[in-house]
């Protein structure tokens, strides 16, 4: 059995009564009432998540701002403090090393996030392509703990509960601050598709946070929904939809990848599947029935496995059986038909947008 | 605190079946409902389908994963919950009175193999641990 570790809060998760699970080397709660309250509530309200299983991983020093650019597909070059970019880490072949948000701080520091499972793969990959760069890189992960408050009311919440002064900030900024004398990281970024925060501080902040918002009756919620959630808007999640032997190309997601930049690492690779041509992709199916497609099931055409579902579910917010799935290229078209085999039985699904419901952000 | 009720027979897969006569009612339990958390779809087996104790007769999937379902019974389908097909979060709110089918009992004496209310609690408390 891995040895699991615990986030700061896991105590409060427990006492909650919520089903824990292990999830990316961290025992995390999966739901505390039920996944489609939780859900609902983020859409239509506010609610909260610990996501201190997160990695907070610092790069600073004279090269910081270079090498960030150098192992990252979106262009960090045009970030000035307090802006923030979402892409990703590849290898030389094109294939994901994880997708991360990278925050450009003051003093010439940055933040990388990167997600639980690939902490220590990530920090290892980083500092073996540091080689040659003046950068100094802090794995502070087990420094920093994070909740993410999500949902149309966040803005409110943040204000009234935790006295944080947000109305400035749009989303995909940030700022640095302190909250009860201690810093806190105060980003406009999540993980759900709606409006909301990711607090970072240290496991002391987190705590008290933590507390003053469940205390105002903020709804707790866990992975379960944190995932219906980001599926329903189309975002990945590393080991579904972008992988080691997933590009961000072939997962739908060349839109993160600055191709016209001078060089990173994985450039190549990315200009050939764009000038040559991907074999597989991921894209969205929905199906006619009301079956759940679950990751890892078989996508058919006449008989023929084309590829299988990466992420599926019935969506909470829309009622519709949907799923992204990795399929051959050829099969990759608005509007195909397409099979889902879902214990022995094959049920119709047509492909369609990855975006099964519209985000809702504060730009 | 899962519920159990008296009077029904209870597998080691979580399923109930309830005797009236010649029939079982079969249902999962509050146990299972409770472990599965939200349920979005029960896909349920046709009225004349036959299926021997043991044996898979459908599923029921949660918002976050699919369970089989094991026939504690052997008999044909006799009629299927048709309100499950809208409403399969039914079962959520009181599994005992949310049957999935009802069987004609091939033979009525395969309940002796299945658990009562007592042992079936204490088998739960078992899994828990």
């Amino acid at each position: 059995m891995e040895n699991l570790q615990k986030t700061c809060l896991y105590d409060r998760h427990v006492a909650a009564n919520a089903k824990m699970s292990p999830f990316g080397g961290f025992m995390m709660p999966i739901e505390y009432t039920g996944i489609i309250a939780e859900h609902n509530a983020v859409r239509h309200a506010a609610g909260i998540f610990d996501v201190s299983h997160m990695g907070e991983i610092f790069v600073t020093g004279a090269d910081a701002g270079k090498f960030v650019n150098h192992i990252f597909t979106n262009d960090a070059s045009v970030l000035t403090p307090g802006k923030i970019q979402y892409g990703m880490m590849l290898y030389p072949d094109g294939g994901t090393v994880d997708d991360l948000l990278v925050y450009c701080m003051e003093g010439g520091r940055w933040l990388l996030v990167v997600n639980a499972a690939n902490i220590a793969k990530d920090y290892d990959w980083i500092v073996e392509n540091a080689k040659g760069f003046d950068v100094e890189i802090d794995n502070a992960s087990e420094r920093w703990a994070q909740i993410a408050l999500q949902g149309p009311d966040a803005e409110r919440v943040a204000t009234e509960t935790l006295g944080l002064d947000v109305a400035d900030l749009v989303f995909y900024t940030f700022k640095e601050t302190e909250w009860d004398g201690k810093p806190l990281i105060l980003s406009r970024t999540g993980y759900t598709g709606e409006d909301g925060f990711e607090l970072y501080a240290g496991p002391e902040s987190i705590i008290k946070m933590w507390d003053k918002l469940a205390a105002a009756g903020v709804t707790l919620c866990g992975l379960g929904c944190r995932d219906t959630l980001r599926f329903e808007v189309g975002l990945p999640l590393y080991g579904h939809e972008l992988s080691a032997e997933i590009s961000p190309v072939e997962g739908g997601l060349g839109m993160f990848v600055k191709t016209d930049k001078p060089e990173f690492v994985g450039k190549e690779a990315i200009i050939r599947q764009k000038t040559e041509g991907i074999t597989k992709k991921v894209v969205g199916i929905e199906l006619a029935d009301k079956a759940v497609p679950r990751a890892g099931y078989d996508v058919e055409s006449d008989g023929k496995v084309i590829g299988k579902v990466t992420t599926g579910y019935q969506s909470i917010s829309t009622g519709k059986s949907v799923c992204m799935a990795l399929i051959d290229k050829q099969y990759a078209t608005i509007g195909q038909p397409v099979d889902v085999r879902i214990r022995k039985k094959l049920f119709k699904g047509t492909v369609c947008k990855k975006r099964f419901y519209d985000k809702n952000y504060k730009k | 605190m899962a519920k159990t009720i008296e009077g029904l027979y209870y597998s080691e897969s979580h399923e109930w079946v309830k005797i009236e006569g010649e029939y079982g009612y079969v249902g999962i339990t509050d146990y299972a409902q409770q472990a599965m958390g939200n349920i979005v779809y029960v896909d349920m087996p046709e009225e004349g389908d036959e299926f021997g104790a043991g044996e898979e007769f459908g599923a029921v999937e949660s918002v976050k994963a699919a369970s089989d379902l094991i026939s504690p019974v052997s008999g044909v389908v006799e009629e299927i919950n048709e309100a499950l097909e809208d409403q399969p979060e039914l079962i959520n709110k009181d599994a005992y009175e949310t049957w999935i089918m009802k069987v004609k009992l091939n033979d009525p004496s395969e309940i002796e193999s299945l658990m009562d209310a007592a042992a079936y609690a204490g088998f739960c408390e078992k899994e828990q641990h």
